[in-house]
């Protein structure tokens, strides 16, 4: 798989024109990042440091001496008619990335690089009988990362490309919006078949520019299929026969087109950049780096599961984005139970967020109330559907938790006189439950949660369910 | 060393450039650019087995500016020389969608 992250730089990577897409188009534009003569290209520090901390946080080695190198080619979009990128001396590489498998278990991803390079301009000629040039994109930082071919499947890949996309926005080196091709995708699939004893390889196909998580998957899945079939048809479909080509990848048809084949393959003649020095770390700096990464989400995910037992899938939710992951730390610190809170986050608080379209921690509201909220449950003050209809309310206000209990009547009654009443009454009007919960073995558990049922409901649902359970007990048995 | 400039390596590299050139264009050109890489092989005499590799004649290294936008050109400024022009944007004759980054 091959990524191109653009790293969220305020200017460009080799010039100080302004990031900014959707501007106006050729307003971002200045005579280096438009190739003029004579124009000399300075790098961006912080597209350096973003680059060493993703390469750090993919578990690459950081060369101490890097440099750079025009790739050549002739395009519209590109006006140098080269490309500034890194060709063997590449920030990062020989790392590693982990992700987790469907079937649950994980794999591990081997990184064969990580280097930086400028974006090209965009050429647009939908609808047009020519083509127009916009360069507003041309000479916006990338990211370009290249694992080994360790993915072994489509749902490999679709794992792959969630998982880097929450490391890379952790990390706050890119917004990896995948609509605003941020983030973007090429994975380079071929089959290995067997047969008679012989292994066959399928030509290399690499899908261009796939710009959504579900695109990758069925655009890999697509290729699979197609391969084998062509395979099938025709034995000579080999990768010795055909090498590598390119192909494109149609959303709405759900299929891959042919774009150019080996023998139109690029001859980038790469050459170090004259115009450009190279960059040399020091050992003290990249060791501030690592240590600055903190804990990545991956290692917090384990975390969560392995000191508070919450499931992988909502240890998963909960460190989705880092805001969340980091609220949620704090309202353990804050004295809520790691387990409430958990099962609070993953029932209602998500359940909010996704209604409104952001982020747990984009609801805004504070790890204090939340807290309280998950110690005022814990505590039994308040049932754990009271607690969700308490959420509820707490959104776009400061008012407390308990504030907000108090107000709406959810304090759940733990009286045990009052509580006697409701589960006697309850008794009074039930003879038949009674009867089964005292003398019927088979219907015992069910008349006893009807009973339990009717209690709370006598209390407006807000009697102590614990309290409930010990008074009806003590009564059938009577 | 390099391989030898010859016709099949001037037409490649037309190609590569999307340049359409004459015969004749391709015998000159085959000429001009074999007569400056041999003026460069001279370097090739030169006793190089103790020095160390280096890919910039430069002692000078790190050389960054911080992340701070500066100012950009116009449009008009910016297209000023731009051999077609389609209201803000470059115009060029179409061409075929090929995605490289
Ligand atoms: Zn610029």
């Amino acid at each position: 798989m091959e990524i191109h992250v653009q790293l969220a730089t305020r200017s460009k990577m080799f010039c100080a024109c302004l990031v900014e897409p959707g501007a106006p188009p050729n307003e971002r534009v200045c005579p280096v990042c438009l190739g003029m003569p004579g124009s000399l290209p300075v790098i961006n520090r912080r597209a350096v440091e973003f680059a060493v901390r993703m390469a750090l946080a993919l578990n690459c080695t950081v060369a101490r001496f890097t440099k750079w190198d025009r790739k050549s080619y002739f395009y519209p979009d590109l006006p140098k008619n080269y490309q500034i990128s890194q060709y063997d001396l590449p920030i990062g590489a020989g790392g590693h990335f982990r992700i987790s498998t469907k079937e649950g278990g994980d794999r591990t991803i081997r990184i064969r690089r990580a280097h930086l390079e400028e974006d090209a301009g965009k050429n647009l000629h939908e609808g047009l009988d020519h083509t127009r040039v916009d360069l507003n994109r041309a000479g916006t930082p990338l990211l370009e990362i290249v694992t080994e071919p360790d993915l072994a499947s489509a749902d490999e890949a679709y794992a792959f490309a969630t998982e880097l996309q929450r490391l890379v926005v952790w990390l706050g080196v890119s917004e990896a919006n995948m609509q605003k091709g941020q983030m973007r995708f090429e994975p380079n699939v071929n089959v290995s078949i067997t047969e008679g004893g012989r292994e066959f390889r399928t030509p290399i196909a690499e899908v261009k520019n796939l710009n959504s998580f579900r695109s990758v998957r069925n655009a890999v899945a697509y290729e699979v299929d197609r391969q084998r079939a062509q395979w099938k048809a025709d034995h000579g479909y080999t990768l010795d026969q055909h090498g590598k080509m390119n192909f494109g990848w149609d959303d709405v048809r759900g299929v891959t087109e042919f774009q150019r084949g080996k023998e139109e393959a690029h001859d980038y003649r790469y050459f170090p950049d004259p115009d450009l020095v190279p960059v040399l770390f020091e050992p003290d700096w990249l060791s501030e780096q690592a240590a600055s990464l903190g804990e990545l989400p991956q290692a917090r995910q384990a975390r969560l599961r392995e000191s508070i037992g919450l499931s992988e899938a909502d240890a998963a939710t909960i460190t989705a984005d880092r805001a969340t992951s980091e609220l949620f730390d704090t309202a353990i610190a804050a004295g809520a139970d790691g387990k409430v809170l958990g099962k609070q986050f993953i029932n209602f608080w998500s359940a909010q967020a996704n209604a409104k379209g952001v982020s747990i921690a984009g609801l805004g509201v504070s790890a204090t109330r939340i807290a309280e909220l998950a110690k005022l449950t814990a505590e039994g003050i308040v049932s754990a559907s009271a607690a969700a209809q308490i959420a509820e309310k707490m959104l776009g206000n400061e008012e407390s938790p308990t504030a907000i209990a108090n107000r709406e009547g959810l304090v759940q009654v733990r009286d045990e006189s009052a509580t006697q009443a409701w589960v006697d009454q309850a008794i009074a009007a039930n003879a038949q439950a009674v009867a089964d919960a005292q003398s019927n073995p088979k219907k015992k558990q069910a008349a006893i949660g009807f009973l339990r049922g009717q209690v709370m409901k006598l209390s407006g649902g807000k009697a102590d369910p614990k309290l409930v359970g010990e008074l009806l007990e003590k009564k059938l048995s009577e | 060393m390099a391989a030898p400039i010859d016709e099949p390596a001037v037409r490649h590299i037309a190609k590569l450039a999307r340049l359409q050139l004459s015969e004749d264009e391709v015998r000159r050109y085959t000429a001009q650019l074999a007569d400056i890489l041999g003026y460069v092989q001279q370097l090739a005499a030169v006793d190089t087995a103790n020095i160390e590799p280096t890919s910039h004649a430069l002692p000078v290294t790190n050389v960054l500016r911080e992340d701070v936008p500066g100012p950009t050109l116009t449009p008009d400024q910016a297209l000023a020389n731009a051999p077609q022009r389609e209201g803000n944007f470059f115009g060029l004759p179409k061409v075929l969608d090929q995605e490289d980054a």
